[in-house]
């Protein structure tokens, strides 16, 4: 076993004690975005995707990493919209809440809550 | 030398917002801001990522990166918050199988010359993210009704998937060895592919919180196995953060159902249930009109709505806020009592009542909420069901005997709002529904939901 190894086991061992302390203090209530979050975050491995498709390796690498580029950055790009989206949602009672942008906000609220009571009637046919 | 102390430096960065934003988390008014930051990390990595000396043509990381963008802009924005566990089930597909393909791709590519140690992480990488593809693929499948909700068993489905387990391991090892025989690599991709999907079916669709978090954790475990593949120390943290809260979540979610995960991944629950439940033979639910349930809402001082997946598939979560305000109005006091595996998802049922405008601070998690219902006028019951059966507390031949649960039943009226008489998911008769202070309002929960609000409005 190489030493870079023990190194990489360290940096995992201590990432999970971080991660085990933060996430048991995140509240049930945030429980989804904390799943999507974490998810968008874990797509960090498009950066060795894009090595892997940028290096001229061999062509079977490269296709393979152009399609590991292109399903990791599905997970950024959607992942951090819709944790935005669903952390946008919260609001404490009595008011827009803090942050509530002025103009974004406002202006794509009603074009989310919309959306599922026209669109979307997948479970209806069961 | 230089570049490489840049790149690693905004790895180090991005590692470091990724932590920041998720302990922004903790707190609903920080965490947008909070995962803005992480956001920012993110875009840091990639642009240092850029400069890396391996890459020498960048046409195909442009296009992955507006291919993956085209895909990924309508997933996050357009999806309705109806379809979350689908999307969010999706979402692990795509990570791992940004895992699964890098892994892949590097074995290949090293043509059998690999080390025990690269071997051991590429190993994990193809394992742990080709059983969450599919695991998630079949996830998503149940949870979209594309396939059926039901367990799927077969006879001798356990010995099935634990054989197929123990062969893929048993490659894995001998790979580890024997790094330079790709046709066995390849077999252990297409297993590790089946192992998902055989893991998956056979569970039922209520038991999807758990599998959702456990797909999360494993899609996070793949990227961690990345990697020590590649030698990155950020794909290792983010991993790991990932890793460990769909793994927490899995346990939480499991506690909440009183199982193991061993009982919930080879239990197939609800198959054998209702042969040991007790049957409702004589007794009698009594059914109520909208107008008296109405009556009661109105001059309730504190109503406890408890919100189950009834309310996400009858899409109501509109009309539950718009009867809650209607009490307010009248003075009344409206709580939601939220069960932590209520729904398809861990936090399924804060998600669908924050989109419809209910402020957070009116949802309580079940150990806030509990005390409450001895001074609740009324509990509206609204599709849910074994998460208020009282059997769970009193009755030890009970298939969910243990399972923590909501004392709707302390509440001195309790109006369930359901379909029929089916029972639950577990497939047990629920004696709340016999109970002398329970009245039933039949129906689908919108049309009864816009009933009550009418007649809430004329009392």
């Amino acid at each position: 076993m190489e030493i870079t190894t023990i190194t990489e086991l360290y940096v995992f061992v201590l990432a999970g004690f971080v991660g085990y302390q933060v996430i048991t203090r995140v509240p049930p209530l945030l429980h989804t975005p904390l799943m999507s979050a974490t998810n968008a975050i874990s797509a960090i491995s498009v950066v060795g995707a894009m090595v892997i498709a940028g290096a001229h390796y061999n062509r079977v690498s490269t296709i393979l990493g152009f399609i590991a580029v292109a399903s990791a950055t599905v997970n950024v790009v959607g992942g951090f919209l819709i944790t935005d989206r669903m952390l946008r949602m919260f609001r404490p009672a009595g008011g827009r809440g803090p942050e509530a942008p002025a103009t974004t906000g406002a202006a794509a609220q009603p074009a989310a809550s919309a959306t599922p009571a026209s669109g979307s009637t997948p479970s209806a046919g069961r | 030398m230089a570049r490489t102390i840049f790149i690693e430096t905004t790895y180090l960065v991005a590692s470091v917002l990724f932590i920041l934003g998720l302990r922004s988390l903790t707190k609903p008014e920080r965490a947008r801001r909070g995962m803005q930051m992480a956001a920012a990390g993110m875009v840091f990595a990639i642009i240092g990522t850029l400069i890396n000396h391996e890459i020498v043509d960048y046409r195909w990381i442009a296009i992955g990166i507006g291919v993956g963008a085209l895909i990924g802009y309508p997933l996050g924005m357009w999806v309705p918050m109806t379809a979350m566990p689908q999307q969010v089930a999706i979402s692990h597909m795509f990570g791992a199988l940004a895992a699964t393909l890098v892994g892949v791709a590097e074995y290949y590519t090293a043509n059998g010359v690999v080390g025990p140690g690269r071997m051991t992480a590429l190993g994990f990488e193809t394992l742990f993210g080709a059983l969450t593809i599919t695991g998630s693929l079949m996830a998503a499948g149940k949870l979209q009704e594309v396939l059926p909700g039901k367990p799927l068993t077969f006879r001798g489905q356990n010995i099935f998937n634990i054989t197929l387990f123990a062969v893929t391991v048993g490659i894995f090892l001998y790979l580890i060895g024997h790094p330079e025989n790709a046709m066995l690599f390849y077999i252990m991709l297409a297993l590790s592919l089946a192992i998902g999907v055989s893991m998956v079916l056979p569970i039922g669709a209520a038991d999807m919180p758990v599998v959702v978090s456990l797909l999360n954790s494993y899609a996070g475990l793949a990227s961690v196995a990345t990697g020590f593949a590649i030698g990155n120390n950020v794909l290792i943290i983010a991993g790991a953060l990932d890793g460990g809260s769909g793994f927490l979540l899995s346990v939480l979610m499991s506690k909440a159902m009183n199982r193991s995960f061993a009982n919930v991944l080879f239990g197939a629950f609800g198959t054998a249930a209702p042969a040991t439940a007790k049957t409702s033979a004589g007794l009698t639910a009594r059914s109520i009109s909208a107008e008296d349930a109405a009556l009661q809402l109105a001059y309730a001082s504190l109503v406890v709505i408890v919100p189950g997946y009834g309310m996400a598939v009858a899409q109501s979560q509109h009309q539950v806020r718009e009867l809650a305000e209607q009490i307010e109005a009248r003075g009344g006091t409206v709580k939601y009592a939220i069960h932590p595996v209520a729904g398809r998802m861990p936090g399924h049922m804060n998600v669908l009542l924050a989109e419809a405008n209910v402020p957070y601070d009116r949802l309580y998690d079940m150990d806030e909420i509990n005390p409450e219902f001895d001074r609740a006028d009324v509990a509206l019951v609204i599709g849910a069901n074994d998460v208020v059966n009282p059997a769970a507390r009193s009755d030890p031949t009970s298939p969910i005997y243990g399972m923590p649960i909501l004392n709707a039943d302390k509440a001195r009226s309790v109006i369930v709002l359901k379909r029929g008489m089916n029972p639950g998911f577990a497939g047990i008769e629920n004696e709340l529904f016999f109970q002398n202070g329970t009245s039933m309002l039949f129906g689908d929960a919108k049309a009864s939901l816009t009933k009550l609000i009418t007649e809430v409005k004329a009392v």
